[in-house]
């Protein structure tokens, strides 16, 4: 199983997720790349994020996904 | 908002879609977009191909088509209709109405009523109750229902967000009344303080076409496109969407007395096939329950995408047996309409190429 910052990593290699506390207003990710990223972390931890979380405050740093992730009993 | 009926079946569904199919691999070489993230994209939003016109032509050429279709084999008669309702946001013209001019090129009877409604993504929905309601009056019988769109030749081809998923079509639903008093379901709910999320900015009387609304412009998120082109926050669809769709349909099936199980399928509009399958996964509903093939075959063309679901996916449950149906549609106004219903011993149900 990866990481969330492996998972991130695969969708944008060029950028270092440790180092922005918001992903998308610095440009890192993405409409597109969240929708990629939901995607992503639904096959890698074997969940269903509701469409309702899909929303940009629920992916905006590496603290806010894994609160995500919490909320479907995963432990990232 | 909730509706009821009785007394009203679909006698037939046609699509008619353009011959021409242009393929997601195609429309990749016109974004400004690396070529592995737009195949991500081809494989989470499950874009492959999609038919779309391929010159100038109308929603009447379309529709006109698909009715020679019917008439010249005999599975609707020209003299039985009464009624001509057409659900389009491009029309032929800004007036008249372009259900008038397809009336006329068929030379369809002068005792009919004819009328255009802007409608989009919910339109088959919207088109479906004001037919039940046209049937209500003793001197209408039968209504031919069109959802057609010919919206690809408003969208830019350098617009990921918007131009992969466009499709262009025309569905022909008869509509009929019956001796079988089933009732039938439908709630419809609007939101006009977000008009803007789903729009065509210029080219109407707000904004009329110029050269300077004609100039395609970099609009962030490697996207590119005019003021005449149709523009789509789809972030603020996609949310809308999970979160007015799931209790709506929970509502309209409580009305109905309806449980998940007892329905056979839910057909929806076609956004995409992320969307759909959030929508399922939310609802409980097993994914193979709400097919979400339309737009990885024939793109997302509007109001038609519920019929043309329904004339790919369950032609031959529909025409040998009956089926109960839960049908949804959401977008352009912000409108989000369902209804459930039970359709079957449909006289025709298939697609043909214009």
């Amino acid at each position: 199983m990866k990481t969330v910052q492996e998972v991130l990593k695969g969708i944008r290699p060029e950028f270092d997720f440790t180092t922005s506390e918001d992903f998308i207003a610095d440009g890192m990710l993405d409409s597109f790349d969240v929708i990629t990223l939901i995607s992503e972390l639904d096959q890698n931890y074997g969940i269903s994020i509701v469409g309702a979380d899909i929303l940009p405050e629920n992916v905006r740093n590496l603290e806010a996904i894994e609160k995500l992730l919490h909320k479907y009993g995963i432990e990232p | 908002m909730n509706f009821s009926f009785s007394g009203k079946r679909i006698a037939g569904v046609l699509t008619v879609l353009p011959a021409n199919e242009r393929s997601f691999t195609d429309d990749m070489k016109d974004f400004d977009f690396p070529e592995e993230k737009s195949l991500k994209l081809k494989k989470v939003m499950g874009y492959d191909k999609h038919r779309i016109v391929t010159d100038e032509t109308c929603v009447s050429d379309l529709a006109v088509h698909g009715f020679r279709h019917l008439f010249d084999r005999g599975l609707v008669k020209p003299d039985e209709l009464d009624a001509l309702v057409l659900v389009t946001q491009s029309p032929d013209y800004f007036m008249p109405a372009t259900s008038n001019v397809i009336q006329g090129r068929l030379n369809l009877k002068h005792d009919m009523l004819c009328m255009d409604i802007s409608q989009g993504c919910a339109g088959f929905i919207v088109g479906l109750m004001q037919a039940f309601m046209m049937l209500d009056q003793p001197s209408i019988n039968k209504v031919a229902l069109v959802n057609a769109d010919v919206l690809s030749r408003k969208v830019c081809r350098k617009d990921k967000n918007s131009f992969p998923l466009i499709g262009d079509a025309a569905c022909i639903t008869i509509v009929e009344k019956t001796d079988d008093r089933q009732p039938i379901h439908a709630n419809l709910k609007m939101d006009g303080t977000h008009h803007e999320v789903l729009i065509i900015p210029a080219g109407g009387f707000r904004m009329p076409s110029t050269p300077e609304t004609a100039i395609v412009k970099d609009v962030g998120d490697n996207n590119y496109r005019a003021k005449d082109n149709l523009t789509m926050n789809g972030t603020a669809v996609f949310n809308f969407v999970q979160v007015e769709v799931p209790p709506m349909i929970e509502s309209l099936l409580q009305q109905a007395a309806l449980t998940v199980e007892q329905v056979d399928y839910f057909m929806f509009h076609q956004p995409n096939k992320f969307m759909l399958h959030k929508l399922a996964d939310r609802m409980r509903v097993s994914r193979d329950r709400i097919p979400s093939n339309i737009v990885e075959n024939f793109g997302n063309a509007s109001g038609a995408t519920i019929p043309t679901n329904i004339t790919f996916n369950l032609a031959q449950p529909l025409l040998n047996g009956t089926l109960k149906l839960c049908m949804a549609g959401f977008g352009v106004g912000l409108t989000w309409a369902s209804m459930v219903m039970a359709v079957g011993q449909l006289g025709f149900c298939e697609i043909i190429d214009y």
